[in-house]
């Protein structure tokens, strides 16, 4: 697997449980352990990609990715083009 | 307002192209119980919640929706990646082949085109939370067969996330049914 498709599967993996958290804390707000790991893997999150980003290019338009020339959004992969295996 | 994450929220691994299994995952694409008819069901239900835990729910498992039928719909591109189509024709996707090629269509696997008319959106919580509770249970025994359909590991291990998804959804669902009874029962006088 490439350093690349790794970092990826880091950050989808903190991501996911982010999403998870974020569901569950919805129906139980008041849920001390649930906030707790939700913001540390909120941190993490964003270590994650603000260092995926810099290397690799945009996750998303307006993240961490150097201001270059040209336009770095548009570079390949896509989601539907990368090949994990 | 939505902003696009360049990243599927699980990946989608194909060791091999499957022409009748890019057909039969079309029913998660664009059937009645497909992940665009979950997503444009909860983001439209979303408006009339009578509380903050079911509007926010609704907001984001709707999000979450999205990204499922991205994940499908990559599926489904990588399935039908470069095959010829004579295959496409053997294989059952002759018609599909003529009028959209190997783009992805939101189309069931029999090939009827997605319609508004698979949602409701009644303005009444308990009976729209109750569709989606039903909704969560058919797209699980939906993967659930789609998943006997494919000896591919990466397809079989892409479908077992979405069928968990599913699970998931139905528990936090059911949370937020029975936070909005609790309100609407503590505001009724006789």
């Amino acid at each position: 697997m490439s350093e690349r498709i790794a970092m990826l599967r880091e950050i989808q993996e903190l991501e996911f449980t982010a999403i998870d958290l974020n569901l569950f804390l919805d129906t139980h707000p008041m849920d001390q352990a649930a906030l707790r790991d939700y913001y540390a893997v909120r941190d993490r999150l964003l270590a994650a990609r603000k260092c995926y980003e810099e290397t690799y290019g945009p996750l998303t338009a307006a993240g961490f990715t150097p201001a270059v020339c040209p336009w770095q959004w548009i570079e390949s992969p896509w989601p539907w083009e990368i090949e994990y295996q | 307002m939505w902003m696009y994450e360049k990243k599927l929220e699980y990946p989608v691994r194909v060791f091999k192209t499957d022409i009748g299994m890019a057909k039969y995952l079309l029913a998660q694409y664009g059937g009645p119980d497909s992940e665009l008819s979950a997503a444009v069901r909860y983001l439209t239900q979303r408006y009339t919640m009578p509380t903050n835990k079911a509007k926010g729910l609704l907001t984001d498992i709707g999000t979450e929706e999205l990204a499922h039928w991205e994940i499908v719909g990559t599926m489904i591109y990588k399935l039908v990646k470069g095959v010829p189509a004579q295959q496409l024709r053997e294989a059952g996707l002759g018609a599909y082949f003529a009028e959209h090629d190997r783009a992805v269509y939101p189309a069931d696997a029999a090939g009827v085109p997605w319609t508004a008319a698979y949602i409701q959106s009644q303005g009444d919580p308990v009976a729209d939370l109750h569709e989606d509770l039903a909704a969560e249970q058919k797209a699980r025994a939906t993967y659930e067969r789609l998943i006997q359909l494919t000896n591919d590991p990466g397809v079989k291990d892409t479908l077992r996330f979405l069928r968990e998804r599913e699970v998931v959804h139905f528990q936090r669902f059911g949370e937020a049914l029975n936070d909005v009874q609790a309100v609407l029962d503590s505001k009724k006088f006789f």
